[in-house]
């Protein structure tokens, strides 16, 4: 049986256009052997999820850098449980104080990678933690 | 004197010995790699300098003296002593009052010019009301819907005696338009105000992305505001072309600077083309470079960008006012180079980088706060970012003589190398057809990536070392941030609603219809959106009549 490779949305909500990041991930990811879908720029969380529905991806990887995560990260883990995709890995980045942190994860985000975090964290990290690509839904 | 100087020669045979004979010897039993010691850019530094780098080198024709062609050491004849670069810190956060406040707190403490930070959705031209702009308001920095708002965030400041600096690009003559208008209602003549619009949507498609209409439109608006300004805000710069977005995208230096300038040209060829007079314009165009880690290549940087602009706008443009060969240029600290670990450490990065930019002749500042990787910055951590600057001006002795590293055998070397690599980057741009053309094919939109991908796993390698991040590691406890409370959108939000319900709509209405008419018509819009927002107006529904008529940009998709 041909090996599915795992699938990651590298998704942009928010306003900022701060780009940087979310690229040298989708680069790093696509180098280490993942299906990469790259949302671009300023993506509501309904085409979040759609888009991560849509494409059948294993983990979500959010980058913000607006200030907004508090509002817009609650919205998207509401509707993955809303359309039953509550099984997607959610993990994210950016510049997200410390203190607010304890609340991503009580929502469901798997993990938030800070600023300084190595690509190679995040490989591993996924590696670890989504061991086998999601059933077909 | 002569006898003591041997010839370039003979020198570069003493060169060879030396290095063969002691540098090398004494190199050979230490555990470095020769190749290792590179610029942050990548670029490779010789291990010492002599004037055998400096082959043909001709002092008035490199470098010539202050306030003189080509300006490479600095515009101004008496440099710092004259005057000292403007301490501008870019702030802006939560309601215009909250930020009013912040600017009469730094005007307070000796900072000498505002620069206002627009929330996300002012940045982007949509209301507070706009569902997209949920979450965002006043987050990232002040929400402006109205000249409601901008008559409270300018309220006891006088517009006569301050300038300030704006960074807002799609919209950017809009809110200018706002500017004008309160400084009417101050009783300030337009004749008078000085400041900056940020205004460059360039570097906004390759690389910091907040752009709204293609690029034809928008650099069409551009020139507007070079012509307006030019008869009736002759003080204002009109422009301010960025290489600071370009480099925290993640470009080297040499593409920081090649892309600035190569902007720069294309802003001035689109000018021409609409029949402005050159000298009438280009002295109101500004420049804004990153100032980042490295030392000696920021510093050169700052030099060739001086020198390359000169000789481009006197020999390329023909341009005869002496005034338009000058490069102005703000400075900000590098952003991407705040470390979130170890916070503290953010003070002595910001430190170096600031006397870059004063080692580099800028005209002014802006110092990063240490608290930056996490949110805004207390108004704790500004204090010591603005203090930076006044320890650099008022105890380091560095501004007591102009362009002090002037004549460094390793600083020359440095910037003539630099002048040609960004001369090569110009041609292959001008080869494409222009800026314009060569962001259709995603040329700079690449490099750019190229070099973040790059710089990011030799950080991985440990080629390149971040302490407290790949080296040096520690735990640190968390540091006082500011925090933006929920209640600031609820404010923001009534307000606007407010507006819209005092203001007289049949009029707002009417004065919509005729800014349309006037971009359908390719006329100048400067005095159409100073109907329109005198008329309260919102930014958002003057962008959206614009839309109708421009369209929207839409970015190809590509890491």
């Amino acid at each position: 049986m041909a090996e599915k490779k795992l699938r990651v949305l590298v998704a942009k909500p928010g306003l900022d256009g701060h780009d940087r990041g979310a690229k040298v991930i989708c680069r790093s990811l696509r180098d280490a052997g993942y299906e990469v879908i790259y949302t671009g720029l300023r993506r509501t969380p309904e085409e979040i999820v759609n888009a991560a529905i849509q494409e059948d991806v294993d983990v979500i990887g959010l980058s913000i850098l607006s200030g907004a995560h508090n509002v817009l990260f609650p919205k998207i883990m509401d509707l993955l449980q809303d359309k039953q995709a509550g099984d997607i890995t959610v993990i994210a980045g950016g510049i997200i104080p410390d203190k607010d942190i304890p609340n991503l994860e009580k929502i469901g985000i798997a993990k938030v990678f800070l600023p300084g975090s190595s690509t190679e964290d995040i490989v591993t990290w996924i590696d670890k933690n989504v061991k086998e690509p999601l059933q077909d839904r | 004197m002569k006898k003591n100087s041997p010839p370039k020669y003979e020198l570069k045979q003493i060169y060879s010995r030396w290095k063969k004979e002691k540098f090398d010897k004494a190199m050979s039993n230490l555990p470095f790699e020769q190749d290792k010691f590179t610029t942050i850019s990548g670029k490779k530094i010789k291990e010492l300098y002599t004037p055998a780098d400096l082959d043909g080198f001709d002092y008035s024709k490199e470098l010539g003296f202050p306030g003189e062609y080509p300006f490479t050491r600095g515009i101004h004849p008496s440099m710092y002593r004259g005057r000292l670069w403007t301490m501008r810190q870019f702030s802006g956060f939560g309601t215009a009052e909250d930020t009013n406040s912040r600017y009469k707190y730094l005007l307070a403490n000796g900072q000498t010019g505002l620069s206002v930070a627009f929330h996300l959705p002012t940045l982007m031209g949509i209301d507070s009301d706009h569902p997209l702009a949920e979450g965002e308001i006043g987050k990232c920095g002040v929400a402006i819907d109205s000249l409601a708002d901008m008559e409270i965030l300018f309220d006891g400041i006088p517009l006569d005696k301050i300038s300030t600096s704006m960074t807002i690009n799609p919209p950017a003559a809009v809110l200018w338009a706002m500017y004008i208008a309160v400084a009417e209602k101050q009783g300030v003549s337009p004749k008078i105000i000085s400041g900056t619009i940020q205004n460059d949507i360039l570097k906004e498609y390759i690389a910091q992305k907040t752009f709204v209409f293609p690029p034809g439109p928008s650099m069409k608006l551009i020139v507007d505001t070079f012509e307006y300004g030019s008869q009736e805000v002759p003080r204002w710069n009109t422009i301010s072309i960025s290489g600071y977005h370009i480099r925290e995208a993640g470009s080297t230096a040499v593409q920081e600077l090649a892309f600035t300038l190569r902007d720069g040209i294309e802003y001035v060829e689109w000018a021409v083309r609409r029949g402005l007079d050159i000298d009438e314009f280009v002295p109101r165009l500004s420049f804004f470079f990153n100032a980042h880690n490295d030392f000696f290549e920021e510093i050169a940087k700052f030099r060739a960008a001086r020198k390359i602009w000169a000789e481009v706008m006197k020999e390329r443009f023909k341009a005869k006012d002496p005034r338009s060969w000058w490069l102005r240029f703000h400075t900000q600290t590098s952003g991407v180079s705040l470390m979130a670990q170890q916070p503290y450490n953010n003070v002595v990065r910001v430190a170096l980088q600031a006397m870059t930019a004063v080692l580099g002749g800028t005209q002014s500042l802006h110092t990063n706060s240490l608290d930056e990787t996490y949110a805004l910055p207390s108004e704790e951590a500004v204090t010591i970012a603005l203090r930076t600057q006044q320890i650099i001006a008022h105890e380091s002795g560095v501004i007591n003589s102009a362009d002090p590293l002037g004549g460094s055998y390793f600083v020359e070397a440095l910037t003539a190398q630099m002048e040609k690599e960004a001369k090569d980057y110009i041609k292959k741009i001008d080869d494409m057809g222009g800026m314009v053309k060569a962001i259709e094919l995603g040329f700079p939109q690449r490099e750019i990536a190229d070099s973040a991908y790059w710089y990011q796993k030799a950080v991985e390698r440990k080629e390149k070392i971040i302490v407290g991040v790949n080296a040096f590691e520690m735990e640190h406890s968390p540091i006082p941030t500011l925090k933006i409370e929920d209640q600031v959108a609820r404010q923001q939000l009534e307000r606007l609603k407010r507006v819209k319900q005092t203001r007289n709509n049949t009029e707002v209405k009417a004065k919509l219809i005729d800014l349309k008419k006037a971009a359908e018509d390719n006329q100048n819009l400067m005095p159409f959106l100073l109907k329109c927002v005198r008329a309260y107006a919102t930014l958002g529904e003057v962008m959206d009549a614009l839309k109708e008529v421009y369209g929207e940009y839409k970015e190809p998709i590509t890491y």
